[in-house]
């Protein structure tokens, strides 16, 4: 049953296991069979990573082929290819719109072995007993389904979960302190006329419009009821004054890919602009003085998961869950917070740091010594410490999440309007 | 005799119907399922086969639209002024200036060299030139020309449009020059004789037998600039739009019904200002 269904897999590797299955008649032992597995995983670029694909060769046995896809492509794949995947690396906010298909299996908690180590932003969405829950879609909400065929989200705990948490991070606004010279604490500087030119903005749309609500929430001039689900009235009101600003002159450019955003801030074309932690750090790696300035109003936040095909079953099944259960055992989790993100299991990702990389990458320590990423680049000095402090104080100030919106198409079109004005 | 004929037509049909197959497959086929799908619906994330006005309805209907035709047909205009005038100039000095064979090929080759690289990176290569810390604005600030960067230089419409004519100045220089080399020297002298300047040889003889060299140039550069999408990104920063940028912007959001209907609209009026362009020139009769 097993072996017929890996020969649909790739000709060769069937061929060979139909061949492997005639010399050995006989049942053959799990561990030898896995290594026959090919779990094919496609996301965004940020966690699709080679190196884990290696590891999980070594570690577990089997394939795990990688394909990276920006966002949009992630979404349409997810709902209208599920023959093409095994497990889709997807956002919280692409949950929301890719569950209801039906194209995602729910995951049995009981089977995940740390599930009681996840942090709780992804089980009650508190980060702390006393925590507040951000806006938007906060990945709790639809992190649980009522059951193994559900098609819709638990307002609570269920066994049954949609996407296991593997890497979230909070954003904010870059800047840069040399060409700035003074305290920037507010989304408002954004739009401050003193920046008239020197000010960017992500065009991506789902994304640039949470950091234009944060600014006009921070200006004073908009209250919003869910930034991460605005009405029209708050969408057209929230266009309407960026596109002042943007008639005005206070907009330099707008980016779209992570190299601009990368390339515009270092060559002081712009010295605000909202901006992903990765950036800055490429920003600084070339000796310029770049901050991810936290802000009174807190962050907008991120946070993606693992998610099992409905087409999984039996050996490729057990394959999965092996491999999520080693995705928070700790060695993921150490490579990705050694990279400025966060993993759902923080405490079995300590084993795999070094002390000096645990109190300055979670703890907001001062690094006793240089920080390195794990691919050799230094990313801070000794005495440095992160821009907005620990695990806590960053994730706990967090304003919003990522989100889709129920009056998505308008907003997109208003956005089209927007970078056409 | 009648086997003869049948065999004629025959063969005709054979011999056009690799070409004609070629154009099916790869030009109608394509344009035919773009024009079908203009007419589809569309959610968030699945395309829904069926006969709906809405994408043209929701083209037609929103302001935005018009600006953005208005501006790329603005961008058109302006490249081809530009481009018109230093490919003349360019190819009028290769063909009547220049005296050898030798030299024109020689320069000629000399005009295609920096085509040898990427078209994007010779785009890009502008953006560090004309930036706010750029080459461009330190050596006008040492030359004591301004005291302040210069702003505009990057990310307006002026960048764009001297990436379009650096980029696109060679498709009006080639045809143009092709035409010019085809002039029987003689014409000239005979204008000469008959006491003309030289200004009226070149606006009573060479200009009116470039023009089917002026028109191919043209329609090169005016079908290369409206349908562009890359150079207005990059050189406007994101803060211009143009058709091709609408299309780009709907195919990232998986709205390919309403990128048809807006790349069937656009195929319209390139081919509406391709029809005016041949009126005045029969460019086969011509050629």
């Amino acid at each position: 049953m097993t072996t017929k269904k890996l020969s649909r897999r790739g000709l060769l590797k069937g061929a060979a296991a139909a061949g492997a299955a005639t010399a050995f008649p006989a049942p053959m032992i799990w561990a030898q069979n896995i290594k026959d597995v090919t779990l094919r995983q496609f996301g965004t670029g940020v966690s699709n990573l080679n190196e884990v694909a290696q590891k999980v060769k070594e570690d577990l046995g089997f394939t795990l082929e990688m394909t990276a896809l920006d966002s949009d492509a992630v979404t349409q794949r997810a709902a209208t290819q599920p023959g093409s995947f095994d497990i889709a690396d997807i956002e919280y906010w692409i949950c929301k719109k890719v569950w209801p298909t039906g194209n995602l299996q729910a995951m049995d908690v009981s089977k995940i072995k740390n599930y009681d180590k996840i942090v709780g932003i992804f089980k009650d969405g508190k980060l702390t007993p006393e925590s507040t829950i951000a806006q938007g879609t906060a990945p709790h909400t639809v992190g649980f389904t009522d059951g193994p065929d559900g098609t819709t989200f638990a307002d609570e705990q269920t066994n049954w979960m949609t996407l296991i948490p593997t890497i979230y991070n909070a954003d904010t606004l870059g800047i840069r302190p040399d060409l700035i010279g003074r305290p920037i604490e507010t989304w408002a500087e954004l739009l401050n006329p003193e920046f008239k030119g020197k000010a960017s903005i992500l065009d991506i749309s789902s994304i640039g419009i949470m950091d234009a609500a944060m600014v006009c929430e921070a200006m004073g001039e908009i209250q919003y009821g869910d930034k991460g689900n605005m009405t029209r009235e708050e969408i057209d009101k929230t266009m309407a004054i960026f596109t002042e600003a943007k008639r005005n002159g206070q907009f330099r450019a707008f980016w779209k890919t992570f190299d601009e955003s990368v390339n515009l801030m270092a060559s002081g074309e712009v010295v605000i602009q909202s901006m992903w932690s990765p950036a800055i750090t490429a920003v600084k790696s070339r000796g310029i003085d770049c901050v991810y300035q936290p802000l009174k109003e807190g962050y907008r936040s991120w946070g993606g998961g693992i998610g099992l095909s409905k087409n999984l079953s039996g050996l490729e099944l057990d394959a999965a869950y092996e491999y999520i259960n080693w995705y928070l055992d700790g060695w993921v989790g150490g490579f990705l917070m050694r990279q400025g993100y966060y993993s759902a299991v923080p405490e079995t990702s300590k084993n795999f740091m070094s002390e000096n990389e645990w109190g300055y990458w979670f703890e907001g320590k001062e690094a006793t010594d240089t920080i390195t990423n794990p691919f050799g680049d230094a990313m801070a000095q000794a005495g440095e410490v992160r821009d907005g402090g620990s695990f806590e104080e960053r994730m706990g100030s967090v304003a919003c999440w990522n989100a889709v919106m129920d009056e998505n198409q308008y907003m997109v079109r208003k956005w089209n309007e927007f970078i056409a004005a | 005799m009648r086997a003869g004929e049948t065999n004629r037509h025959l063969t005709g049909w054979l011999l056009a119907s690799p070409l004609t197959l070629v154009l099916i497959f790869f030009l109608v086929l394509p344009i035919a399922m773009i024009v079908i799908v203009s007419f589809w619906q569309a959610t968030e994330f699945s395309i829904i086969p069926a006969f709906s006005w809405e994408n043209y309805d929701f083209l037609f209907g929103s302001p935005v639209t018009y600006r953005v035709f208005g501006n790329t047909i603005k961008y058109a205009l302006i490249v081809w002024v530009f481009t018109l005038a230093i490919g003349f100039t360019v190819a009028y000095f290769l063909a009547f200036h220049v005296r050898t064979q030798t030299w024109q090929i020689a320069l000629f080759l000399l005009c295609t060299i920096p085509f040898w690289t990427s078209n994007i990176i010779r785009m890009i290569s502008w953006i560090p030139f004309l930036g706010r810390n750029g080459l461009a604005n330190s050596a006008l600030i040492s030359a004591g020309i301004v005291d302040e960067p210069v702003e505009w230089l990057l990310y307006s419409d002026f960048s764009v449009i001297l990436a379009f004519v650096h980029l696109y100045t060679l498709f009006m220089v080639v045809p143009i020059f092709n035409t010019m080399m085809r002039i029987d020297k003689s014409l000239i002298e005979a204008a000469y004789d008959g006491g003309a300047s030289g200004f009226q040889t070149l606006t009573n003889v060479i200009i009116p037998l470039c023009k089917p060299g002026i028109m191919i140039g043209t329609i090169f550069v005016v079908t290369l600039v409206m349908g562009d999408f890359v150079t207005v990104r990059f050189m406007s920063g994101s803060q211009s739009a143009n058709v091709g940028r609408l299309i780009q912007n709907d195919i990232a959001l998986l709205q390919y019904p309403s990128a048809s209907a807006t790349a069937v609209v656009l195929l319209i009026t390139v081919l509406m200002v391709i029809g005016i362009l041949l009126r005045f020139v029969d460019i086969r009769k011509e050629l």
